[in-house]
């Protein structure tokens, strides 16, 4: 299935969100996750399944004024 | 010292708020904003870049949440709806922290704020419990309305993000200062140390800048030098300073000279 992650199309297996976010090496890091316009709170990764046409995106914090 | 401010639920001891953008690294981040003295400190909200090495340091790890109190912005946002957001994304990515930098931005020349857009997301954002510092322009109506929204502190632009170029037109600053009852923080403008005195002289309850610490030739030496230029501009604001004259006045006794 397809999903969008930060604007980029990626063919992935059925999986939840935290198991996605553990193969981008992301887990442990501060990040926020969108999923389809809404906020994934950090304690809902587990229990989040992706779906095809998802649209994710991956936030953190950088340098800015 | 000075005395502290409040903004929203903070109390804060530095009158100098900061920025981390256009630092050479994190290291010179880490040493500039140390020399500052700021307790409150500006970040913006980027998507991870899903190809870096996950190991590379974050600027959480050298601006621990823990120590400063952070401000994540919305720049580089040109709708209220985009705005709103990225301030739920930093919420979340801060574990609940509410308050936010809210800045809308209209075209890239100037990066004049859009107020229709900002007054926009300001009202959302109140709705949704965030203590709100906002960006705008030196109008005084607008800085009114944002106030009267619930916005924790209006900070009008001293001139365009990035210029340098100083306050441009302290007569509004002036006029947004006896208005308010919320702090007035001059957001963006400053070029070097006497533009932040100007600032806190006109009584300003403090300054957020980036570019005049982050682009001078030193970035940790500035640093210091706006920490001492706030200080310095808040007590000369506090002291009260002389009426200007036409004429001069002499400051030594005119009797008793010699003959």
């Amino acid at each position: 299935m397809q999903v969008s992650v930060n604007g980029q199309i990626e063919e992935i297996q059925a999986q939840s969100l935290e198991s996605f976010l553990g193969s981008k090496l992301l887990l442990g890091h501060r990040i926020a996750v969108e999923l389809n316009g809404e906020i994934v709170p950090k304690s809902q990764f587990s229990s989040v399944m992706l779906m095809d046409g998802d649209v994710l995106e991956i936030v953190n914090a950088i340098g800015g004024g | 010292m000075t005395d502290k401010i409040q903004i929203g639920s903070h109390e804060l001891k530095s009158r100098l708020l900061v920025g981390t953008g256009k630092y050479r690294d994190l290291d010179e981040t880490s040493r500039a904003i140390e020399a500052s003295g700021a307790d409150m400190v500006t970040m913006a909200v980027r998507r991870t870049n899903l190809g870096q090495n996950p190991n590379e340091p974050n600027l959480l790890d050298v601006i621990s949440p823990d120590r400063y109190t952070l401000l994540p912005n919305t720049a580089g946002c040109r709708t209220a709806d985009d705005a709103v957001r990225t301030c739920r994304l930093a919420r979340e990515l801060l574990d609940g922290h509410n308050l936010v930098k809210l800045e809308v931005i209209s075209e890239s020349r100037t990066l004049y704020p859009d107020v229709v857009e900002t007054l926009r997301a300001a009202r959302t954002l109140v709705e949704d419990n965030f203590e709100v510092m906002v960006y705008t322009s030196d109008d005084p109506l607008i800085a009114t309305e944002l106030e009267s929204i619930g916005c924790v502190a209006v900070m009008p632009l001293g001139a365009p993000i990035g210029s340098g170029l100083g306050l441009q037109n302290p007569y509004n600053i002036r006029e947004i200062l006896d208005n308010l009852k919320v702090p007035v923080i001059v957001d963006a403008g400053v070029g070097t140390a006497s533009d932040a005195t100007v600032a806190m002289e006109l009584g300003c309850e403090g300054v957020l800048m980036n570019t005049a610490i982050a682009e001078a030739n030193d970035p940790v030496t500035m640093a210091r030098a706006m920490r001492l230029a706030i200080e310095s501009g808040r007590l000369a604001y506090e002291a009260g300073r002389m009426p200007r004259k036409r004429y001069a006045d002499s400051s030594s006794p005119e009797t008793g000279l010699i003959e």
